[in-house]
């Protein structure tokens, strides 16, 4: 199925520009082609299916699913919305404010809040188109696991002392229901509106990415990587998550770099730990939360993520080496 | 004249938001104040969790994303 973008990288790198194939460059140039063209087609095309059925699903309708549920299935039920539900991150303050003021706990929300930007369905698909399925199901999982041990503590340590105290005094207006066109041609509109929007804001994330992911793979030695990044050198994880964390981009541009990183044979522990460090934590996100977060919640969320990905890539490799 | 307030953070999106609504307004002929509310006590008030968000003469008419222009339109005209 997937075979006709490497068929357009071939035809790209060889006949196009003339490349003598197992070059450096021809490598970088066709993967480069290959994975723009592949990951602009299922971006295009997820993002508009999902967008047919978008109406069922917003932040909004996340609230009320959520709301009033025990804590059991609120962690459960957050880290599988969170992971279907797409928003943009810098509506993080109202969203926690608005789930804590619709009586759901502190922890079920920042459940909500560590999986939606780690596991989206965006990447999902792209991450199996390009890695395989039981790479996908491992990374799903790790990062819903992620998300709900992380609200779980936090409800734990009682964080919610650690919530800005004007938060609490906030009155949220009732959540009102936007009119929305259900015809069929009203949500082909939207989906479309949809596919435009989320294209126009993440498209340089996806061709640095990329363009990241075809250095790495033509101009960087693989000897580099074994010696230093192999699964017997104890700091190549947490390294990986240090380096993860100032960096920031879409889960759907690092999927390139870490095509990559695995083509160059570095285990796979190493490189979801790294992935999600990318993902996860960025300055920008730490700087709105803050908003709403003392500063000993906030460094408890970075720190327990950074320990969380390290933990995860050790048992990664481990498991699968 | 009608009071279009656009709730956000100040995010790109927010801004992006009230300049369609600006645009649409001059090219419609129609008279708008356009207001940025970012003091999240305020967009909380209006109910509104995704934003941004369009409020129209104290009316919500939209959450969460750039509008349509379309809709645009439609809020301007009614």
């Amino acid at each position: 199925m997937f075979e006709v973008f490497t068929l357009l990288a071939d035809w790209a790198a060889y006949r196009l520009l003339g490349l003598t194939p197992a070059t450096k460059l021809a490598d970088a140039v066709h993967f480069f082609v290959e994975d723009t063209s592949k990951i602009f087609v299922l971006l295009a095309v997820i993002v508009f299916v999902m967008g047919l059925f978008r109406t069922l699903l917003s932040p909004e309708k996340v609230r009320g699913y959520i709301e009033g549920r025990s804590r059991g299935v609120g962690y459960g039920l957050a880290a599988v919305l969170g992971a279907v539900t797409p928003f943009c991150s810098c509506s993080s303050v109202p969203l926690f404010i608005g789930f804590l003021e619709g009586g759901i706990p502190v922890g079920v929300t920042m459940v909500f809040l560590i999986t939606s930007p780690l596991v989206n369905e965006v990447a999902v698909v792209i991450l199996a188109s390009i890695m395989g399925w039981k790479l996908t199901a491992i990374y799903v999982a790790t990062g819903m696991g992620i998300g709900i041990v992380g609200g779980v503590l936090i409800d734990r340590l009682r964080m919610e002392r650690y919530v800005e105290d004007y938060v609490w005094k906030i009155r949220m207006g009732a959540v009102v229901r936007t009119e929305t066109d259900t015809s069929l041609s009203g949500r082909i509109r939207y989906a479309w509106g949809e596919v435009t929007d989320i294209v126009g804001r993440i498209w340089l994330y996806v061709i640095v990415g990329i363009a990241i992911g075809a250095a790495l793979h033509g101009y960087v030695p693989q000897e580099l990587f074994t010696e230093y990044a192999s699964a017997d050198n104890p700091f190549a994880v947490p390294v990986a998550v240090l380096m993860g964390l100032p960096l920031y981009s879409n889960a759907t541009g690092v999927i390139p770099v870490a095509e990559a990183l695995l083509a160059k044979a570095v285990p796979i522990g190493t490189v979801i730990a790294f992935m999600m460090s990318v993902v996860a934590i960025s300055p920008p996100e730490f700087i709105m939360l803050r908003k709403v977060l003392k500063l000993q919640m906030l460094a408890f969320f970075g720190g327990f993520l950074t320990i969380a990905f390290v933990l995860v890539g050790y048992l990664l490799n481990i498991l699968f080496t | 004249m009608k009071i279009v307030k656009v709730l956000g953070s100040g995010c790109k999106n927010c801004v992006t938001t009230a300049k369609l609504i600006e645009e649409k307004a001059a090219a419609l002929g129609v008279a708008v104040q356009v207001e940025k509310v970012t003091d999240i006590a305020a967009i909380m008030g209006y109910g509104v969790m995704s934003t941004p968000g369009v409020v129209v003469d104290e009316k919500v008419v939209h959450a969460g994303g750039i509008p349509k222009p379309e809709a645009i339109a439609k809020w301007l005209a009614a």
